[in-house]
């Protein structure tokens, strides 16, 4: 699956699409199919993300998990502050990341 | 330390005022990304993996302790509570919001401080020896120079777009302990029948092409300093490849005409541009270095320190230095504690090295390269009040340049260019060596998340490369390099290693080592004096 991602112009915050608009929450990330590249231009346009890029993932049960381990790690957070990662009370979200 | 006059407040904050302009406008639509790119950059804000990141230049590595209240009480208003200190003696926000920027720049201005050309295609931050005005071997304290380095770089509008990023160092000591020539242009200022001038290095630099910086010229008079910088700079401005990324830095230039030929074109250069008066009069330097004059030492400061306390006295045998001042003493405090984050401080980190700087060291403290903090100038007898007191927090490990003395760039954790982690590295290899760090005595340790060399790789006695294996994390080691006065650059050992296999591979070297080595060998010159080979059988059976 194909997953349109970006950071939040004012914020930095790393955002995922959901097909109505923009979640920090990987699980609600949506497939993008082929519209990836249009929906980035549109949003970036209207300031709604900044840098929008398109990346690979895979479907699982808990959710789409990027192939590339620098977009696991953006989609949590550091692997070494599992405090200020997205799921500071789950020990078991870093074995998602690697 | 340095004051800022009325020029340099009224340019840093024209600056914030700019750039809050600017960034108003992004915000509101007026400006792309593409257009507002290379603005944020020049101002030091960067966009990250997980948001924007704001380096903080700290000139030649030299704070006060309001300076660090203010990065502290940033780090809580506006980060997540810490900082991160670079090899470039600089600081690091890693959670920094777009829309605070403006502010947090605005605070920084009110200390004398702000965030300007640490990116971008100029002159970058002046980095110095860490030890200035303190060491016992430094011909003169060289942060007044590397200050009218500050001045003479700052802004220079014919150096803004350089075909690269351009690095500084200036040292005055024979003992390097800022990897001069590692730099872009390395100083070190030495004296010559009873006047100090600057010896010129051209042409250094890790990254992709690793290169040492030849000698250019051994002795640039004080008043030509200026012209002869600007003549360096010119020739490289004309020359330096800027259809290249890979090949615009200044090493790739002298390493291609070759260093007689780099300095003969210099030398031509200086002739011309002498001409134009730019040197600034000899009472500028003396205005300056009135300011970094010494502080008022006690001439009577006692000798005698207790060193009842054995983990104290492991502590002040590791951690604290000869100081030029009878009765004082140089102490390094480690951001290195064993399975930490090498260069992080929090804020109350912050705060207490602060209070401790104002207490004790005149007010003064120091960021080092290898990413840890000093307390410059500190009495003997309060040595243990001090390391009392750090203990509590958390920053009294007896570890400076030991095996756990690693430094580590922020890699695949925080970095948008990474190819790897670094920091999970160090800290197991921190927490595996921990043992054993005193019997491996000085052991340098440095971790680069990519070829760009943040980590200082290439100068680590034992190097490690983070690379990207078809979306894996893989680890290039090496041995041998050095960014002291003992220069040199590190080895590939061979294939990469996984993050478990390079943390086994460091260990067996070290074990090698130990087997190897002669009275008074550090591993550097047990590596140096048996070659890689059975290190080597070590490491890959
Ligand atoms: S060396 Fe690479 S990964 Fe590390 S901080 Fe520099 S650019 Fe980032």
């Amino acid at each position: 699956m194909k997953l349109l991602t970006g950071n939040d112009l004012a914020s930095g915050d790393v955002t995922w699409w959901t097909g109505s608009g923009w979640s920090r929450h990987i699980e609600e990330a949506v497939d993008v199919g082929a519209e990836g590249e249009a929906i980035a231009r549109a949003e970036e346009g209207a300031r709604r993300v900044n840098v929008p890029y398109v990346i690979d993932a895979t479907a699982t049960a808990d959710g789409p998990r990027p192939a590339h381990i620098k977009d696991r790690i953006r989609a949590l957070g550091p692997t070494v502050r599992p405090d200020l990662t997205l799921k500071p009370a789950d020990p078991q979200a870093g074995h998602w990341v690697i | 330390m340095y004051r800022y006059d009325q020029y340099d407040q009224a340019i840093v904050d024209a600056r914030v005022d700019e750039f809050r302009d600017q960034v108003r406008r992004r915000l509101a639509g007026q400006l792309t990304e593409d257009q507002f790119k290379p603005l944020r950059l020049m101002n030091g804000l960067y966009l990250q993996l997980h948001a924007y990141m704001l380096r903080v230049a700290i000139p030649y590595g030299t704070l006060d302790s309001r300076q660090l209240r203010t990065l502290a009480g940033i780090a809580r208003e506006f980060d997540r509570g810490y900082g991160h200190f670079t090899t470039r003696q600089n600081l690091q926000f890693n959670w920094i919001k777009l829309e605070d920027t403006p502010t947090i720049l605005e605070r920084l201005a009110k200390v004398e401080m702000h965030a300007i050309q640490t990116s971008g295609n100029c002159i970058r931050n002046i980095s110095s020896d860490q030890f200035a005005g303190a060491a016992a071997d430094e011909v003169t304290d060289p942060r007044p120079w590397a200050e009218l380095l500050r001045q003479w770089s700052t802004f220079h509008p014919e150096f803004s777009y350089l075909p690269r990023k351009f690095k500084i160092a200036v040292i005055a000591a024979n003992e390097d302990r800022a990897a001069m020539r590692l730099h872009d242009i390395g100083i070190q200022l030495v004296e010559q029948d009873g006047a100090v001038g600057a010896r010129i290095y051209a042409g250094g630099g890790m990254g992709r092409t690793p290169m040492i910086a030849p000698l250019i010229r051994d002795f640039v008079p004080v008043d030509d300093l200026m012209s002869y910088l600007e003549a360096a700079l010119r020739v490289y401005n004309r020359y330096g490849r800027r259809d290249n990324i890979y090949k615009a830095r200044i090493k790739i230039l002298v390493h291609e005409i070759g260093a007689d030929e780099y300095r003969r074109q210099v030398e031509e250069e200086f002739v011309a541009v002498k001409q134009l008066g730019i040197d600034p009069p000899r009472a500028e330097l003396e205005r300056i270095q009135a300011m970094f004059a010494a502080p008022a030492f006690s001439a009577d400061a006692p000798e005698a320190i207790d060193r009842s306390d054995p983990d104290f006295a492991v502590w002040l045998d590791q951690n604290v230095a000869a100081h030029k001042q009878p009765g004082h003493a140089i102490v390094t405090i480690s951001l290195k504690s064993i399975g930490g984050i090498p260069g992080d401080a929090s804020a109350d980190q912050m705060d207490l090295v602060a209070d401790l700087a104002e207490r004790y060291s005149f007010d003064e403290l120091r960021v080092t390269h290898a990413q840890n903090l000093v307390l410059p100038h500190v009495r003997k007898a309060d040595l243990p009040a001090i390391w009392t007191r750090l203990r509590e927090a958390g920053l009294a490990e007896a570890n400076l340049d030991l095996v756990t003395d690693i430094i580590a760039c922020p890699g695949l954790d925080y970095c948008s260019l990474a190819n790897a982690r670094s920091i999970p590295l160090a800290q197991k290899l921190a927490v595996r060596l921990a043992p054993r760090q005193h019997d491996l005595g000085e052991l340098k340790v440095k971790i680069s998340g990519c070829i760009n060399a943040c980590g200082h790789h290439h100068a680590g006695h034992i190097g490690i490369l983070g690379v990207d294996k078809k979306g894996v994390e893989n680890y290039q080691l090496s041995f041998g390099g050095s960014g002291a006065e003992d220069v040199s650059l590190g080895k590939i050992t061979g294939p990469g290693f996984d993050e478990d296999g390079v943390v086994d591979a460091v260990d067996r070297a070290t074990c090698t080592y130990v087997e190897l080595r002669q009275a008074g060998e550090r591993f550097l010159d047990t590596y140096r004096r048996v070659g890689m080979q059975p290190f080597k059988e070590a490491i890959y059976g």
